[in-house]
């Protein structure tokens, strides 16, 4: 799960600002590279899996851990 | 013409609070791939100033959630206004949500595109020089010439 290309902290921050900073993190990415996200949003579960779904972005995998929500999401 | 889905908002509040939502789903929709723009008419022009000075108040608004129960009246004295308004802000920063500018700024940078309707300018005496750069004017007309080919179209 330590796989990846760049990490963003989206902690503290809420809707929509960690989809926005991911997006934004992602544009300056290559295809293929995988980002880390932190969270503390609750809302950022769902809206990640409705970015990824509607960004053509996969989302690797999520979880939960102390309080924080971890994203992998490769860039399309 | 490009083949992107398409949002168009009209904005008509200029409270602190319903200056929310037409930032926060255009600048969403931007990330998410659409071609955004925003219609400000009438108090939704508020919204494109440079300073935005926005206020909320509880007043018609049994809605607001309230630190201590307060009869209506009370609510009206002055400055409660800007005390609601200080403690809404006081409220959003510490759970972490974006100011208004902040957005706006974001909606900007993501080429959302905001119109400011001509024919409330000049009712309000409002002059292009208080808005921010990168608002274009127009009316009736010019909403629906993008709204006609939008696939959400949200009045705010």
């Amino acid at each position: 799960m330590a796989e990846f290309d760049q990490e963003l902290d989206a902690s503290g921050l809420n809707c929509p600002l960690p989809i926005l900073r991911a997006k934004k993190t992602l544009a300056s990415m290559s295809s293929g590279q995988v980002l880390h996200i932190i969270a503390t949003d609750p809302g950022s579960v769902k809206d990640f899996e409705a970015f990824a779904k509607q960004t053509g972005n996969e989302l690797l995998d999520h979880k939960e851990e102390g309080g924080k929500f971890l994203f992998r999401m490769r860039k399309a | 013409m490009s083949d992107d889905k398409k949002l168009a908002i009209i904005a008509t509040k200029g409270t602190l609070d319903w200056a929310y939502p037409p930032f926060i789903l255009a600048s969403t929709a931007a990330a998410l791939g659409y071609e955004s723009q925003i219609f400000f008419t009438f108090y939704g022009l508020q919204l494109l100033k440079k300073k935005p000075d926005l206020k909320v108040t509880s007043l018609g608004n049994p809605g607001m959630p309230m630190p201590v129960p307060m009869p209506v009246l009370a609510q009206a004295l002055p400055g409660m206004q800007g005390m609601m308004t200080a403690m809404m802000k006081q409220k959003m920063k510490s759970k972490g949500v974006a100011s208004i500018e902040d957005l706006r700024s974001l909606c900007l940078e993501a080429e959302v595109k905001m119109v400011a309707c001509q024919m409330t300018v000049d009712l309000f005496d409002m002059s292009r020089e208080d808005f921010i750069d990168g608002v274009s004017y127009g009316g009736a007309a010019t909403f629906f010439e993008f709204a006609g080919e939008s696939d959400i179209c949200l009045f705010i």
